[in-house]
């Protein structure tokens, strides 16, 4: 006897995940010495990219009944898509998990916890730009009145999960966020800057440091005020229609001709900007102009390059000797491919050896929301990553999007190493290199 | 499977051990092969060699089936349990246990990762040969299980070349050591071939001893492309005939190299008809002239360009691209079955030539690459399992290709096994003699039949195919 939810499940399955793309997958097995959760599953296949594809593919054709191992499964994906550069067949990974999570929440109302970050992050803050601004302005005068101090010390976070204190425990102490005014100078390129909303709130320093970096190699940097959360962190989640909306304001908020680039500084949002124009093929209003917005994407590390970063770079004198090392955006570089470039930078950077990580390229456990919703396996993950970092002994651990950040930050208090190395954005490193005066 | 047989396997290894959820079971219902998937009882991570053996008394107790698996790489579906029961995995037995320098040996269990060891050995300035496709991913255990091949076996042979002893547990429980650090050793019948590719069927190996031979201290790889497929295969025959024995001559017809250049953005010639990538390795001197030769004679027979690898970075890219040949053409139709046909690598020639002519015949769409140096190719249909009336005609095309192979002396499976993929065609290559003899040694070792039940031994044979001469 089939259940009411199995069917609905199944029905789900059917109209949301692309059978084609499951298609796509003929189980060599190539994606699985690239999956983190495989990995720290000492090997479980149900935790891999071809047994996801399998589950999708089961649930579609009835053969597994839908229970809590099930969900467990696709729940426990990073969508870190490291599997898709490993994979000589070309299956579009990302494209499926994201689908899948569609059909789940099609038919299965989420978990409370869940529900609870769910609501608060998605429909409040990240929505609307205002709103989380709002809500920084309140983190500001809880870290400023002297409450937070308060707080730590009586333990309110304790009422969370334990990530989410050590992720407090790491957040940016926010300064007064000043209103930016487009500059008009004659310049030969022209930028505009896609901010993103954690970027531009909670690491506002990073943007304006962005900004001025532009600026200092000769672009025009233009903010335009519309702009919305980038809809990165919906779309992985099973909200995509949530993120599409932002992506539709987005498109019209950067649509001016005259920008030769459109410029972020966060991974994660960037693989999902690029990605506009695949989500919104079929949309005949949105179709051409997000091809428009999409070529023009470019990650602030390229930008930099392109304007001629190394050369300053290779400039400058620095009388510090210490290593500095590179953790990658798991989006940045999957889904972007972009993962020269910053090294490209850091070992230009003056008074710094440039040394990698051991398996930088391998998700640091953040992914998004993760480490929030899957604390345990976001913690094994992380542990990991750390031993590599300890290994190392950098001063600087270099990420290139605000989740990855925090969590290396996380992972560096956690070993005790706060007072040897420090997790920083690239921007921020590369701006403290060049010490520009202001 | 009763709760109480269930119970019985926890208390051998520990709750967390046995995996017996929806999601697990399914995961572990496949392996590489198209079309055949069917979901275990339970699947169980044992730690040792004595576990195993307590598993396996459970399972001969209630005639359970027992499949091991490593990391389901397989290309015959001989890891998938097709008759249920219990599948072993290998994940908590993957240590290196000794390298022994003295003896030239390595000491491991059987879930170590293939590239692990060649790394691990490499580091210590020695080196193991064998290097399926699957190296970064499958495990030393299923290589032995299978006697894989890769790019390297022209020169250095096959996995069976450098096991030197083995740990097995027999469907019994007994435990069976077969031979050791012994450069001579013909005390009794030689067990470690015998069970060297028994693909599960006839024990379970939970210790590898394997030989190791000193690292080549200098390699090199050459490339030619051709305008003909016929043209790189006279080369390879041309190559052996000047008595060059290279580590690797890998052939890939012009829809392999395409659907590599997709994958790998690497600048491989779309239009080439066919790759030859030649490498050698050994002392300086006897590289660069054999790399030479094999050039000289590629021109001479006519390739339209050739090249040297300027670094070994790009000789690994090129060797990367080429292990990724099989799912790389996955990207061209939803389905992809590949075969394993080998030659005596005089008839390359003849071989690849039948194949183009086998798949015009049934209208079906045939990629081939492998290793062409040892006769051992890869001919990969593109189909749709969907689709009946052609999967019908795949059938046909690929049974074609096995008696072609094997009326000019080749074999049914170079490197794959036969899993239960290719049970139904052994008797073409073994005829009813082999099988009587291979069936009679099965039901004395496993006569309760639990040991990866339903693979080698088909359940039905294919009629022979009657194929004539130049058709």
């Amino acid at each position: 006897m089939v259940s009411e939810l199995q069917q609905r499940m199944q029905e789900s399955f059917r109209e949301h995940v692309n059978e084609e793309y499951i298609m796509d997958c003929m189980r060599c097995g190539f994606c699985l010495p690239a999956c983190p959760t495989y990995l720290a599953t000492n090997q479980d296949e149900t935790h891999s990219p071809r047994g996801r594809i399998a589950l999708m593919k089961a649930m579609r054709d009835g053969d597994v009944v839908w229970d809590g191992s099930v969900e467990d499964a696709f729940d426990m994906c990073l969508g870190c898509r490291a599997c898709e550069p490993a994979c000589p067949a070309g299956v579009q990974y990302g494209a499926l998990i994201e689908e899948t999570r569609v059909a789940i929440r099609e038919v299965k109302p989420i978990n409370m916890m869940e529900r609870v970050i769910r609501k608060t992050a998605f429909d409040g803050l990240f929505a609307d730009q205002n709103k989380m601004a709002t809500t920084v302005k309140l983190v500001q005068f809880y870290q400023k009145s002297g409450l937070q101090a308060v707080t730590r010390k009586i333990g309110f976070l304790n009422l969370f999960p334990p990530f989410m204190k050590e992720m407090e425990a790491v957040l940016p102490n926010i300064e007064k966020k000043q209103k930016r005014e487009s500059t008009l100078k004659p310049k030969t390129t022209k930028v505009a800057f896609f901010t993103g909303c954690l970027m531009d709130t909670l690491f506002q320093e990073t943007n304006r440091k962005t900004v001025e970096l532009l600026e200092w190699l000769g672009a025009e940097v233009v903010i335009p005020q519309e702009q919305q959360c980038c809809g990165a962190l919906h779309g992985h989640s099973g909200e995509l229609e949530k993120g599409l909306r932002n992506a539709r304001a987005n498109i019209d908020a950067f649509e001016s001709d005259d920008f030769d680039y459109i410029v972020n500084n966060a991974g994660g949002c960037g693989a999902f900007l690029s990605e506009y124009e695949k989500h919104l093929s079929s949309d005949d209003q949105y179709a051409q102009k997000s091809m428009n917005f999409s070529e023009k994407m470019i990650d602030i590390s390229s930008l930099l390059i392109r304007l001629g970063m190394n050369a300053r770079l290779k400039e400058m004198k620095s009388d510090e000797h210490s290593i500095v090392t590179y953790q990658d955006s798991c989006h940045l570089r999957n889904v972007n491919k972009v993962f020269l470039e910053p090294r490209s930078l850091l070992m230009d950077a003056p008074g710094f050896e440039y040394k990698e990580l051991i398996d930088a390229g391998s998700c640091c456990g953040s992914a998004g929301i993760y480490n929030l919703l899957q604390p345990e396996m976001a913690k094994r993950i992380l542990d990991t990553k750390m031993k590599g970092v300890r290994d190392l002994q950098p001063a600087k651990v270099v990420t290139s999007n605000p989740g990855c950040l925090m969590q290396m930050q996380v992972g560096i208090q956690r070993e005790g190493l706060e007072k040897e190395m420090q997790a920083i954005h690239i921007v921020d490193f590369l701006f403290d290199a060049i010490q520009i005066k202001h | 499977m009763n709760e109480q047989t269930i119970n019985s396997f926890i208390e051998v290894v520990g709750k967390e051990n046995v995996k017996l959820s929806q999601a697990q079971l399914l995961a572990y219902s496949y392996d590489a092969t198209a079309n055949f998937q069917s979901k275990p009882d339970l699947v169980i991570s044992p730690n040792s060699t004595e576990e195993v053996v307590e598993i396996v008394k459970i399972c001969a107790s209630s005639k359970i089936p027992i499949i091991s698996r490593g990391s389901g790489t397989n290309l015959a579906a001989g890891t998938v349990p097709t008759q249920g029961g219990v599948v072993l995995l290998f994940n908590r037995m993957n240590d290196m246990l000794e390298l022994d320098e003295e003896n030239l040996t390595i000491t491991v269990q059987p879930g170590m990762i293939t590239q692990d060891l060649s790394t691990y050995v490499e580091q210590n300035g020695l080196f193991y040969p064998p290097d399926p496709s699957s190296m970064k991913i499958s495990t030393i255990g299923g290589n032995v299980s299978e006697n894989s091949g890769g790019l390297r076996g022209l020169k250095y042979g096959v996995t069976k070349d450098y096991v030197k002893a083995l740990t097995v547990v027999m469907p019994n429980g007994s435990v069976l050591k077969t031979g050791g650090k012994l450069a001579k050793d013909v005390a009794g019948y030689d067990m470690n071939s015998f069970l060297v590719g028994s693909e599960g069927t006839l024990g379970i190996i939970t210790e590898i001893t394997l030989k190791l031979i000193p690292l080549p201290i200098f390699k090199k790889t050459g490339i030619a492309y051709f305008n003909s497929l016929e043209d790189a295969a006279r080369t390879v025959s041309s190559i052996i005939a000047n008595k060059i024995i290279p580590v690797t001559l890998e052939f890939m017809d012009h829809g392999t190299i395409g659907a590599v250049e997709d994958f790998m953005n690497i600048g491989l010639p779309r239009d080439a008809e066919a790759m030859l990538l030649m490498e050698q390795d050994g002392d300086a001197e006897l590289v660069e002239r054999d790399i030479q030769k094999m050039i000289e004679i590629a021109v001479v027979q006519g390739a339209t360009s050739t090249s040297i690898a300027a670094s070994p970075e790009e000789a690994d890219v090129l060797k990367t691209g080429r292990r990724a040949a099989l799912s790389a053409l996955a990207r061209k139709r939803p389905t992809t079955i590949l075969e394993d046909a080998t030659v005596p690598r005089s008839e390359i020639a003849k071989m690849v030539k039948a194949i183009q002519e086998i798949a015009i015949k049934y209208d079906v769409q045939i990629s081939t690459f492998g290793h062409a140096g040892d006769g051992n190719l890869h001919p990969t249909c593109l189909t749709d399992v969907r689709d009946e009336e052609e999967m019908e005609r795949v059938e046909q095309a690929l049974a074609e290709i096995f008696e072609t192979a094997i009326l000019l002396g080749g074999t049914i499976t170079g490197e794959h096994g036969v899993g239960e993929m290719k049970a139904p065609y052994l008797e073409w290559k073994l005829g009813e003699s082999g099988i009587e003899l291979m069936k009679q040694i099965k039901q004395s070792i496993d006569p309760l039949n639990i040991m990866n039940p339903g693979k080698i031994f088909a359940k039905e044979k294919k009629k022979r195919l009657v194929v004539h001469n130049g058709q």
